[in-house]
């Protein structure tokens, strides 16, 4: 794809595997694929969550004090000591999940699959694969394999490369 | 009223967007896709997705909670 164009290119490394932290690099991926950007994005580390066949990502208050969800017309943060309590981050993942489908916005798995359709291209790390014992086939279809080197290829011939 | 018709009323950032795209696929070029939105954001970013993709952003209008914009299929 990005050989035959002069379209822009973009690569996000995707780092992070929980729920809020899996939309940055997705709605960025899609917007910049529907804007005609050839986008590649490198998930490793906990980023490889994001390309689980089933997503089963959750959201923490611990040590997340900018996490403020709107209640009771206000707006609260969780103390730690609460966030430590069994059930606190299943409950606030949950609330999160009711707010994200209340205000219209898109779930990850919607957002995943836009990204496969635009054809946006997907590497993930083989060093992390192998640290936490993952096999290709936990993995959706789609993505290649690679390693540093492969993302440095591609970043060094990109106009834009995000951290997330 | 334009024969192409989006209506991505109650959906948020980035939806508008993507489903416009996917929508101007089937909107043969030099015809309009008109898309109706209540995302506020939306009126900064379909700007933002013309200028950045060449096509025409011939109107955008607010009327009350609904935002209107008719885009002309160019690139």
């Amino acid at each position: 794809m990005a050989d035959d164009s002069n379209a822009k290119t973009m690569t996000i490394i995707c780092t992070k595997g929980t729920l809020d932290w899996a939309y940055p690099p997705f709605i960025l991926a899609t917007t910049a694929a529907a804007m005609g950007l050839d986008v590649n994005m490198f998930f490793t580390f906990y980023g490889l969550n994001l390309l689980q066949k089933k997503l089963d990502l959750k959201i923490s208050s611990l040590g997340n004090p900018g996490m403020k969800m709107p209640m009771m017309g206000m707006h609260m943060s969780m103390p730690n000591i609460v966030s430590t309590i069994p059930g606190v981050d299943a409950a606030a993942t949950k609330m999160m999940k009711n707010l994200i489908k209340s205000k219209g916005v898109a779930s990850i798995e919607e957002l995943r699959e836009m990204a496969v359709e635009a054809e946006v291209k997907m590497v993930a790390c083989q060093m992390t694969l192998d640290l936490f014992e993952y096999t290709p086939d936990d993995l959706i279809d789609g993505p290649e394999l690679g390693g540093a080197a492969t993302y440095i290829e591609m970043a060094a011939k990109s106009d834009i490369n995000l951290y997330m | 009223m334009s024969e192409h018709t989006l209506d991505a009323r109650g959906l948020n950032c980035p939806l508008p967007i993507l489903k416009a795209k996917k929508a101007l696929k089937a909107v043969p070029t030099g015809e309009i896709l008109e898309i109706l939105s209540t995302d506020p954001g939306s009126v900064a970013d379909f700007g933002a997705f013309c200028n950045q993709t060449g096509n025409e952003l011939v109107s955008s209008n607010q009327d009350g909670d609904v935002y209107k914009f008719e885009i002309r299929h160019t690139a």
